[in-house]
């Protein structure tokens, strides 16, 4: 396999080789731990998936948020691509208000560029006031605000005293960082300073939860917010997905965060635990395994018989419920191999769904995680920072004394981390099979060279690249969007993903690929002589 | 549904909401899909390329190729030129197109990129016969369809030459349509034995068959050489002022090739102007089967007139597809009463106007650079029986419960589209099907059991 990676890469020009060498890795546990490069620059030219860092604040994480309206300060484009496209689904509360199925814009024009479009932001606000008088309003900067030095904080500001609602900046233009990644930063950087925290509940329910990192892709956040309130968790609020902005105003009074999305919300698990003591835990609702397991740590870190019991009974009757179908989906399925490129923690959490199904991953990587995504949050404190990450700010936060609660005690907290993941996550790496290929931001060329050496029965990506792969004969899904299906997450989930997967595979339509005249002569031959 | 859209309408100047149009880049990036072996190339941030993939290949549910100079903080502060030389010896080197096409972005735009230059210097990195051109496409004016329009330019300035010795084809540049429609136009052209050049083609490319083979480059898309002959031709036909003519003025001021602008052949006028502006240029009688299908047209147009006679009908999109439209709907006996687009330019309400006033129809509302948050706000105060437009107006025919018509782009929930046209009378008869469907649909959804019919 290694000649092949070396094969691969013998194409590039040298500088593009340099660099790209260092973010393939073939699993190898004699070696570990194994380095991977990752977060680092993508090279012109290359076919990449990456998006932005506006993408990543705006696309990811505020987005879903859907009682706020959010105002993209720019040319249409970047407002108009991030409108119902990433299927990040929420529902209206009675009387509440939801933006989801609205897009909101500047629409810089070229005058704005050249005389400073603050006017047309101002007044953009006040329009939106008038008609829709929201709760509060997020302004995101795109790349040309920047360059022309529009200050949106200042305009915040003035939009707050006017209008006596909480309106939240953030200069997250495209250019910033080298990926999404920048941009959930930014994003998680001003939830923390500004709203979380800013809520007047007063914590009171037992056995209260955040949900971060949860972006209820075709309704994933539904189905494990029902599974946890079988249980009896109270959920407070879940970030970002079916979000509320009065929700995540009272996320202080939690005794847990959940962190389903290590990449995009590990920041604001971090502070939260610095400011207001809550703990937080590395969890997986993707597939019955995943699921079980987190299930199992959460009880244990509330640590009630009652709640552990509970939980018991509750993973018997889901598994119950669906232990038929995944037997039966396993059977069409096992043997298969699957490559997956996802976001930044997908390509993990994917992989124990798959094992349950039978199907081994042979290619796996991200596409805006960091080294700890791969490695592990150990290696952490050893992640030199380059000039990219350098501008992206880094929020210190303190204790808040009036809201900040012990809520495990130091000894407590150190006995549970040796059996739970507390502020733990061990990335993708040590979990992989001997062999496995691990590339970081895979481009297009690479995609192509890897599906024609492992010709894998599935790969699990994007839209960009799914009609390619398509094309060279591979079933393709999307794990970003989900094909227009899901819920994937939890027990009835994974019922969802391996039918999805095994219709996919299996579909008829395979079969029709070659026409038959090209697998059978189409004249009958006569033999000619003979008795005849 | 679209629950906080009010009915009072309030004037706005600053905020768009639930816009009729993107931005420029995803117009030079589908112009640029139509010339075969051509990889486009987003010079910006990689932001802009992967919006732009990402929305293309969801109509197209196609493989949609693209790099990007993937700008960071510093080469957004001192210029993108190395990413650019970067990227070009990248993209030689590992995708082999025949021809970059360069498209810039906001950002480039703003910290004033010289494309020309960058191109130039280069030189070094670009294999012998092979091209890299560019268009400025900033996000911050116009809309998609002048991107669409300043690409298709942009293969004509850097390409097209007059070599003295006029050939006996025509230009047909056919504006922002779908691979169906292109294919459309080739056939008709075919039919009416008129030796063409149509730039760009999408058609053989976003339309690819599955063979088990990924082509990096399918076998479509109008051919470089075609490009450069192009400056060759006896004429240029423009289909569509906002998408074509550009492209059109640039041959006659560079090549000297005569131009004209038809409309984008949308229904039965518009397609009889384009057959008959071909037969007077082929010197020939319309050929049989060109009369039979329009025959078949006006025909069917008599058969369906009851369910479209009266009906108002509502319209957004791009300047010249809506135009067609217009003209359509109207000579199906309905009465076209908002007709909208968010691309910028006096152009298109001029048009529209004119096609209203000739055929007195009066009380209707004509806005370029609109959304359909305020076409949404109309209907709520003086409803319509149909809607017609993108896969974004389905959210209003759902809350205003209006048959609603999938026209284009993008069209992102339904599939099959880029096969069909919409042009020529086979694109009418086409739009006749798709717009009595729903018309139909409805009827037989919301009529009293004792009104429910077997025959309609």
């Amino acid at each position: 396999m290694k000649d092949f990676i070396d094969k691969v890469l013998d194409k590039y020009p040298a500088k593009t080789f340099k660099s790209r060498k260092e973010h393939i890795v073939i699993k190898k546990a004699s070696e570990a731990p194994q380095k991977i490069i990752a977060n680092t620059r993508t090279i012109p030219g290359m076919i990449t998936n990456r998006g932005c860092c506006y993408a990543g604040c705006k696309g990811v994480v505020l987005g879903p948020i859907k009682d706020m309206i959010h105002i993209v300060h720019g040319p249409i484009g970047c407002s108009y691509y991030t409108w119902g496209t990433r299927r990040n689904k929420a529902k209206t509360e009675p009387g509440g208000q939801n933006y989801i199925e609205y897009c909101f814009s500047t629409d810089m024009q070229e005058s704005d560029i050249i005389f400073g479009g603050e006017k047309k932001l101002r007044a953009a606000i006040t329009e939106a006031v008038e008609i829709f008088n929201p709760k509060a309003i997020t302004i995101s900067a795109t790349c040309p605000v920047g360059l022309i030095g529009d200050d949106i904080n200042a305009v915040a500001v003035w939009a707050e005293k006017t209008y006596g609602i909480q309106v939240l900046s953030f200069n997250c233009e495209g250019y910033k960082g080298v990926s999404q990644s920048a941009g959930h930063h930014i994003a998680n950087n001003n939830l923390m300073r500004s709203v979380i925290g800013t809520g007047t509940k007063v914590p009171t329910k037992k056995h209260s939860i955040n949900m971060l990192g949860e972006y209820n892709i075709g309704g994933d956040g539904w189905e494990v917010a029902r599974i946890l309130k079988k249980v009896g968790y109270d959920i407070v609020c879940v970030m970002t997905g079916d979000g509320s902005y009065e929700e995540i105003k009272n996320a202080h009074t939690a005794e847990l965060n959940l962190v389903q999305c290590h990449r995009s919300i590990n920041y604001i698990a971090e502070m939260m635990e610095v400011k207001y003591g809550i703990p937080w835990m590395k969890v997986n609702f993707i597939g019955a395994t995943g699921t079980t397991q987190t299930l199992r740590d959460i009880a244990v870190y509330f640590g009630e018989p009652e709640l552990i019991e509970k939980t018991e009974q509750v993973i018997a009757e889901e598994i119950a419920e669906i232990e038929g179908q995944m037997q039966y989906y396993k059977t069409r399925l096992e043997g298969k191999t699957a490559c997956l490129y996802v976001g930044g923690s997908r390509s993990h959490h994917y992989q124990t769904l798959l094992k349950e199904l039978g199907v081994e991953t042979v290619v796996s990587g991200y596409e805006f995680a960091h080294r700890d995504d791969y490695e592990g949050r150990e290696v952490i404190p050893t992640i030199k920072l380059d000039a990219d990450s350098k501008n992206i700010e880094h929020l210190s936060v303190e204790k808040d004394e009036k809201k900040y609660r012990m809520i495990l005690s130091p000894e407590k907290y150190e006995e549970l981390a040796k059996i739970i993941p507390l502020a733990k996550y061990d990335g993708l790496i040590k979990d992989e099979n001997e062999g496995t290929i691990i590339i970081d931001d895979i481009n297009h060329y690479e995609t192509e060279e890897i599906i024609k050496k492992l010709k894998p029965d599935m790969f699990f990506s994007g839209i960009k690249d799914k009609y390619v792969v398509q094309k060279m004969g591979v079933m393709s899904r999307q794990l970003h969007s989900y094909d227009y299906s899901g819920p994937y997450a939890g027990y009835k989930g994974a019922v969802i993903f391996a039918r999805d997967i095994t219709s996919g595979v299996h579909t008829p339509a395979w079969r029709f690929v070659t026409p038959p005249w090209k697998v059978e002569p189409l004249l009958e031959g006569k033999v000619v002589g003979g008795d005849e | 549904m679209l629950d906080l859209t009010t009915k009072k309408i309030v004037e706005r100047k600053a905020l768009r909401i639930n816009p009729a149009k993107t931005c420029q880049p995803i117009g030079a990036m589908y112009a640029a899909l139509g010339v075969h072996a051509c990889l486009p190339h987003s010079h910006g941030s990689q932001g802009c390329c992967a919006f732009h993939r990402m929305q293309l290949t969801r109509h197209f549910k196609e493989p949609v190729m693209a790099t990007t100079s993937a700008f960071t903080e510093g080469a957004s502060v001192f210029g993108g030129g190395s990413n650019m030389k970067t990227a070009v010896k990248n993209i030689f080197e590992l995708y082999a197109p025949d021809i970059i096409a360069v498209h810039t972005t906001c950002l480039s735009e703003t910290i004033g990129d010289d494309l020309k230059t960058m191109i130039f210097q280069a030189q070094a990195d670009i294999p012998e016969g092979k091209y890299v051109i560019h268009a400025s496409t900033p996000s911050y004016a116009g809309s998609h369809v002048t991107g669409f329009s300043s690409m298709v330019k942009a293969f004509v300035t850097y390409l097209s030459v007059n070599n003295g010795t006029k050939s006996k084809r025509i230009n047909v540049i056919p504006g922002w349509v779908e691979p169906g429609d292109m294919k459309e136009i080739k056939r008709i052209l075919s039919i009416m034995e008129i030796d063409n050049i149509l730039f760009p083609d999408t058609s053989g490319v976003l339309d690819a068959p599955m063979t088990g083979t990924f082509e990096m480059y399918p076998e479509g898309g109008t051919k470089i050489e075609d490009i450069i002959d192009a400056g060759n031709s006896k004429l240029t036909l423009a289909l569509g002022t906002y998408t074509s003519e550009a492209a059109a003025i640039e041959l006659e001021k560079k090549c000297k090739v005569p131009m004209k602008t038809l409309g984008t052949p949308i229904g039965i006028e518009a397609t009889d102007r384009f057959i008959t502006e071909l037969a007077t240029l082929s010197h020939k009688a319309v050929p049989r089967a060109i009369e039979v299908e329009r025959g078949q047209l006006v025909d069917l147009m008599l058969d369906s007139q009851a369910y479209f006679s009266g009906k108002k009908v509502a319209i957004y999109g791009d300047p010249d597809t809506v135009l067609g439209l217009v003209e359509f709907v109207i000579s199906l006996g309905m009465i076209p009463k908002y007709m909208i687009s968010g691309t910028p330019g006096d152009t298109f309400e001029r048009q529209i106007n004119e096609v209203l006033a000739t055929n007195e129809i009066k009380d209707a509302v004509v806005k370029g650079s609109a959304d359909l948050f305020e076409l949404h706000q109309l209907m709520k105060n003086d409803p319509v029986d149909l809607l017609i437009g993108n896969t974004h107006g389905k959210f209003i025919a759902r809350a205003e419960d209006v048959p609603f018509v999938r026209v284009g782009f993008p069209i992102l929930d339904r599939y099959a589209h880029q096969y069909f046209p919409i042009v020529g009378y086979a694109g009418a008869i086409r739009l006749i099907e798709m717009m009595s469907n729903v018309i139909l649909d409805k009827i037989d959804r919301t009529c009293p059991e004792e009104d429910f019919e077997l025959v309609m």
